[in-house]
């Protein structure tokens, strides 16, 4: 029989082991690990923009309008820094409801050096997810390249980041609709790629063809700044897909090493791709297809296992190789550095197959979805994806047309043929 | 006295300028050219859009000479830059009205 002094003992020892449980069961404290991962990570995706992009499109297009594209990426980069603080934070992250997230943290309301956001500062966290705002809009620079007015670039790219980026961000990652719906976008399949890649075909379309284009031969001037450009990206991608982790842990590891693969299995995709249909491998070829296994790797970064990231790499090597080149010619846009056929061709590629590949039985980290399987995950998707394109598309059109109205989208045609260095800069990229 | 151009492949600059040392002409300017005759440009692709660069890279060798010299000096040229190949280009002949060296201010044959 259990004596008295037993029962207490039990007791107290029941409590003893319950006190640490309790201790840990409680909100998230500050990592350092975590945080200094993150930090470098954010550094990583804003080398990624400058100058990573700005050199990748810089030497892509003629000499006189080198600064031109360097002068956008940079202006886009310091301009959305500053939307970003007084608004774009809040209307993503801001809490809000399923569609906006409201204007209740603008200026950074209620931030200060000890607010966390999860296991890191939410000052890291909110600049690591404006590295994010800065690149989406430099990307659609590609697709109007050459021939846009700089104000009218400037109002275009402030208003879509408040109006269109930040309301996606919101949707997938900030409480919105999309997020509870399962989607699976772990680093900006449709929140930057596919909505660059869709607002980019609307400049494209609206502003028109280059003089000249498609007869005039306008080779790229300098492809040895494309290459360093699109290397750039590729090791500054790490921080963007195994940083949208936040944490440095087991699926950021993953993350890095699916990047890697994908992005490589792409480069030898497009390489192959153009060697068999053209004859000849080229190393433009080669730097376009690694960035399309990026973009196409992005969404399954935090699920697919490594032998997703082969398919996955593989699929969007090919069909952008086939993108850029087959397609474009045959529909006659002048989507000039091929943003829709890279971001928004790999995006949506990468999107659809993130719900294939994260299914544990095919070595990935598992479904958003409850119930339904891969089925139900690719339905998610495919919403996420459509969701994006009808919105950017609708909302990149009306601006554009919106702002043309008041400054104009184009460049005369007298500046477009001497080239935007000299008429919109007073610079010359070149002093020989 | 005459000046003669000769646009020749840009490898063979040395051995046209070695060829006119041997026959007496000391100083000469060399320029870089674009140009096509019999010999088509080169094809070249990116992103599947298909340029032809019709224009060529070549050299364009200007030497003043005395007139009676010049027969001399081109059959120098010819040699030291002929090649057998479609591309090795043409030389032109012409009149030089006035020689100054402006160090100086010599005039005419003490001036090349």
């Amino acid at each position: 029989m259990i004596t008295k002094f037993k029962q207490v003992l039990y007791a107290v020892a029941a409590l003893l082991v319950g006190l640490p449980a309790t201790a840990f069961a409680q909100e998230d404290t500050l990592s350092a690990g975590d945080t200094a991962w993150m930090i470098t990570a954010t550094a990583l995706v804003l080398m990624m923009t400058i100058p990573g992009l700005a050199l990748f499109y810089a030497g892509m297009v003629r000499s006189k309008n080198v600064l031109s594209v360097l002068m956008q990426c940079f202006a886009i980069t310091s301009m959305v820094t500053v939307l970003w603080v007084v608004a774009g934070y809040s209307i993503a992250f801001g809490g809000g409801n399923d569609w906006w997230g409201g204007l209740s943290r603008a200026f950074l309301a209620d931030m200060g050096v000890d607010t966390l956001s999860g296991t890191i500062p939410e000052s890291v966290f909110m600049t690591f997810q404006m590295t994010f705002a800065i690149i989406t809009p430099a990307l659609i620079v590609g697709a109007f390249a050459e021939r846009m007015k700089f104000s009218a670039m400037l109002l275009f790219m402030g208003a879509w980041l408040l109006i269109v980026y930040a309301p996606i961000c919101h949707w997938v990652w900030g409480g919105g609709w999309l997020g509870n719906k399962g989607i699976l976008d772990f680093a900006g399949g449709t929140v930057v790629h596919i909505n660059a890649g869709i607002a980019g075909l609307v400049c494209a379309l609206v502003l028109g063809k280059r003089k000249g284009f498609p007869e005039t031969p306008m080779p790229p001037h300098h492809l040895g700044y494309t290459v360093v450009g699109a290397s750039l990206l590729w090791v500054g991608w790490f921080g963007f897909n195994a940083g949208s982790e936040l944490a440095a842990d087991g699926t950021a590891g993953m993350a890095l090493a699916v990047t890697q693969i994908a992005t490589a299995t792409a480069a030898l995709a497009w390489m192959f791709g153009e060697w068999v249909f053209h004859g000849k491998p080229s190393v433009l070829g080669i730097a376009s297809g690694a960035v399309a296994g990026l973009v196409a790797i992005t969404p399954a970064s935090g699920t697919a296992g490594p032998m997703g990231a082969l398919v996955i790499g593989a699929a969007a090597g090919f069909f952008c190789y086939l993108a850029a080149t087959k397609v474009k010619r045959a529909l006659g846009y002048d989507d000039s550095l091929d943003v829709f056929g890279v971001h928004a061709v790999g995006g949506i590629i990468g999107a659809m197959l993130t719900g294939v590949f994260a299914a544990e039985s095919l070595g990935g980290a598992g479904l958003g979805v409850e119930e339904g399987g891969i089925g139900a995950q690719l339905v998610v998707q495919a919403i996420g994806v459509s969701a994006t394109v009808i919105y950017t598309g609708i909302m990149s059109l009306i601006l554009l047309k919106v702002i043309d109205m008041i400054v104009g989208l184009r460049v005369t045609p007298e500046q477009e043929t001497e080239g935007l260095d000299i008429t919109l800069h007073d610079e010359r990229g070149y002093n020989l | 006295m005459k000046r003669i151009d000769a646009i020749i492949k840009p490898f063979k600059v040395d051995d046209v300028k070695e060829a006119l040392n041997r026959a007496g002409v000391s100083g000469m300017t060399v320029t870089e050219v674009k140009g096509y005759g019999r010999q088509k440009g080169h094809k070249e692709m990116y992103r599947g859009a298909e340029y032809f660069a019709d224009f060529v890279s070549k050299a364009m060798v200007t030497v003043v000479v005395e007139e009676e010299v010049v027969a001399a000096v081109v059959e120098a040229i010819v040699t030291a830059a002929r090649t057998g190949n479609i591309g090795d280009g043409k030389i032109f002949v012409g009149d030089v009205e006035r020689v100054i060296r402006i160090r100086t201010g010599e005039t005419g044959k003490d001036a090349l």
